[in-house]
């Protein structure tokens, strides 16, 4: 199902079936140990990985700030090269264009490349319902597509299937092998893989892929990949449509490469991905190999609106992953649990700009603030800044539950007098005190049932600080 | 000033205030040793992150507007939490954009705030404490001192001259507990994994000690240590400091 009704107004719900979930829990446990060793140290081997953060972030607020002119002038150096550009508002009208590229190509059969932004379309689906059959090519998406689930992780699709499923898929799918074949490793389940695919790719009619880069000085598009399959799927069929959401624009190569020393260090800790391809126009007359016809699908869906607004830094993400990879509340419950396309700290901050706070509204609100996302982010986004603007919006909307607000409005009434505050804490605090009695802590709670739920609530010691400081004559002015 | 003893204004917290005073004693106790001229100003409650975090602006405003005149007299302020000490330095100012005078008072006591520990080391120069302490510890860092202020090294430091004390670090020692103010009632489950891998984490270092420098995050793991029967006593790194162990540790009773 690569269609992605938003259940993300079910996250809490979402995610206690995510910890219950004992296959998850096994994967995520070892997965974000090692994502996170290797970003640092492939930070910590290059001097400049700091600077380069600023280098980059400069990079797209410029872009940022001209990305009209930066998108239109992409456009023209695209069709000067013999392509196409196919602006899309939506993710309806992104579909449509493509589907319309395949049509007019007769295809019944698409090779693709890992693309968050054919997840965000629910490309994978409508294509099936109009008779083209897509073939994923990307090692997890391939696994996923099989499993008939959505991917995980923007950069690990698959993060959350472990080996032994992987294998089971491979032995229930690929029933033309022999069934007694060994398949233990890793290694042997890529060969596998790679064997079915080979001959989706030669029966492919349009090969589509995603875009970690458009440089508006060429009219390229970039890719980055560890398997080498996107280079197959745009290279072989006769077509070839790269999916991009506007944002991924950078006015130079020389920008791309510079962000590009961020990117696979930031995601997987390698110095650069196995292979980032450039693709310029359709092939030329003396051109050995490429397609013939270069489409580029521009998908807009909500980003413009965020442009001059406190969103706008979101759209300097390169999709690294690096936040989730940090991120404890990613750690503990995995992708599936946010309900759309990106989960993690850039899912809270992009999905209720894309999909409306209504439906995500509890992302942003699902962080401790702990504060590591925007510690490692490449581009130096300030995610749990931007979940807070939009718990601000939420709030102005009356989203919060009424017992939140009520108690909220009550306390802060009480913290700006604090004369009155420090008389109304008094006797309650003694009271909880007396009660807890010789435990010093309490097992339940009236209206603490989250927190006694999970943990004991420590007693108060009895008087307030205040009141034994009122007590002890304590200073309470400036010495002259 | 550099002779002088220095004003210090004990923004105490809302939570020790509330749960847990002789955090605030032992506090005053390192600042007068640093040298300090301690008071508690009586225009204080909490530094509103209970409604900045929560969206609700406005109020976190008002009560960051009120609390200002009170702290403004002093040439420091200090806090026992990095969380609340964060919140006075790096937000406060960013909630007065829009009012000019609001936000140079604003900046202007933020630039005074320190979190305890960090203010004793990094602005005092002290560099050990009279202290004795039978036990073996492990260190949280919070997550708010760690990356809004840096306070990393500036506990373990003034812990090292601890007599008796040996400190552990954790395997994770970057992990968020799970705290968080109200996410941890509002996202009881996730919380609760977050602070179960947290307290497992605590265990496995053999330490019979826990020390944070936040009481948020010490009363989160706390509660799930004892929840899970823990005999690990949890503390705020201000008590050990001072020498101020006689109140029987979080969570625990008389006894
Ligand atoms: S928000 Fe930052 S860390 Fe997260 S995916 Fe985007 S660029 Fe990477």
């Amino acid at each position: 199902m690569s269609v992605h009704t938003p259940t993300s107004h079910r996250f809490p719900e979402n995610a206690r079936e995510a910890l219950g979930n004992e296959t998850l829990q096994r994967g995520l446990a070892s997965a974000k140990v090692g994502f996170r060793i290797r970003r640092s140290e492939a930070a910590a081997r290059l001097p400049e990985f700091e600077t380069l953060r600023d280098e980059s972030r400069d990079i797209k607020n410029h872009t940022l700030a001209h990305i009209d002119l930066y998108l239109e002038a992409f456009e023209k150096r695209v069709i000067e090269r013999g392509g196409h550009v196919h602006w899309a508002a939506d993710a309806a009208e992104a579909r449509d264009a493509v589907l319309t590229i395949c049509r007019a190509a007769g295809a019944k059969s698409v090779t693709k490349g890992k693309s968050m932004i054919s997840e965000e379309m629910g490309l994978n689906a409508f294509l099936e319902e109009n008779g083209i059959e897509p073939v994923e090519t990307d090692l997890g998406e391939y696994i996923i597509q099989l499993r008939h689930e959505t991917p995980s992780h923007i950069i690990a699709p698959a993060f959350h299937v472990l080996k032994e499923q992987v294998i089971e898929t491979f032995r229930k799918e690929h029933t033309h092998l022999d069934p007694d074949r060994v398949i233990e490793e890793a290694r042997q389940l890529q060969d596998e893989a790679r064997q079915v695919l080979r001959e989706r790719f030669l029966a492919a009619d349009v090969g589509i892929t995603g875009a970690n880069f458009l440089i508006a000085e060429t009219g390229s598009t970039v890719i980055v990949t560890n398997e080498g399959n996107g280079d197959l799927t745009q290279t072989l069929p006769r077509v070839h449509i790269v999916l991009a959401s506007l944002e991924k624009i950078v006015p130079t190569l020389e920008d791309a490469s510079t962000i590009l020393r961020l990117l696979a260090r930031s995601a997987t800790g390698q110095e650069y991905s196995s292979y980032t391809t450039f693709s310029t126009g359709p092939r030329r007359g003396e051109d050995a190999d490429g397609p013939h016809e270069f489409h580029v699908v521009l998908l807009d869906n909500g980003r413009t609106d965020l442009i001059g607004t406190e969103m706008q830094e979101v759209l300097r993400c390169i999709r690294c992953g690096a936040c989730m990879n940090h991120c404890p509340v990613f750690g503990a419950i995995g992708g599936h649990a946010y309900g759309w396309v990106y989960p993690g700290p850039i899912g809270a901050v992009l999905s209720p700009s894309l999909i409306g706070v209504e439906e995500a509204h509890h992302l942003p609100n699902a962080s401790t603030f702990c504060g590591r996302c925007e510690a490692v982010c490449p581009m130096r986004i300030p995610l749990p800044k931007l979940m807070r603007h939009l718990r601000e919006r939420e709030f102005e909307k009356g989203i919060p539950p009424a017992t939140l607000r009520w108690g909220l409005a009550a306390w802060a009434w009480l913290a700006k007098r604090p004369a009155l505050y420090g008389l109304a804490m008094r006797l309650p605090v003694r009271l909880l005190a007396l009660l807890a009695g010789r435990k010093g802590r309490f097992r339940r709670m009236p209206l603490a049932g989250g927190w006694t739920s999970q943990r004991d609530l420590p007693a108060p010691q009895g008087p307030t600080f205040q009141a034994m400081w009122d007590r002890k004559g304590g200073r309470r002015e400036a010495s002259k | 000033m550099a002779d002088a003893k220095p004003n210090v204004a004990l923004f105490v917290t809302c939570l020790v205030d509330l749960f847990r005073p002789s955090v605030g004693f032992a506090a005053v106790k390192l600042l007068e040793q640093a040298g300090c001229e301690v008071a508690v100003p009586r225009g204080q409650t909490c530094c509103g992150q209970p409604a900045y975090n929560s969206g609700d602006r406005a109020d976190a405003t008002d009560i960051a507007r009120r609390t200002i005149p009170a702290l403004q007299p002093f040439d420091y302020v200090v806090a026992p939490s990095g969380s609340c000490a964060g919140m006075i330095r790096k937000h406060w100012p960013a909630l007065f954009e829009n009012d000019r005078e609001m936000s140079r008072l604003a900046i202007s006591v933020a630039e005074k705030t320190w979190e305890l520990t960090s203010f004793l080391t990094d602005v005092r120069g002290m560099t050990s404490v009279d202290a004795a302490y039978d036990g073996v510890a492990a260190y949280h860092h919070s997550c708010s001192g760690l990356r809004e202020l840096g306070v990393r090294e500036q506990p373990r430091k003034l812990l090292e001259s601890v007599r008796g004390l040996t400190v552990k670090d954790l395997a994770h020692p970057e992990e968020c507990c799970g705290f968080g103010g109200t996410f941890a009632v509002k996202y009881p489950d996730i919380s609760g994994r977050m602070v179960s891998d947290k307290a497992e984490d605590i265990e496995a270092t053999g330490a019979d000690t826990l020390l944070a420098g936040d009481l948020g995050c010490l009363m989160n793991m706390a509660g799930k240590l004892k929840r899970r029967g823990s005999a690990i006593r949890v503390r705020h790194v201000a008590e050990l400091l001072a020498g101020d162990t006689g109140a029987p540790a979080i969570g625990e009773g008389e006894s």
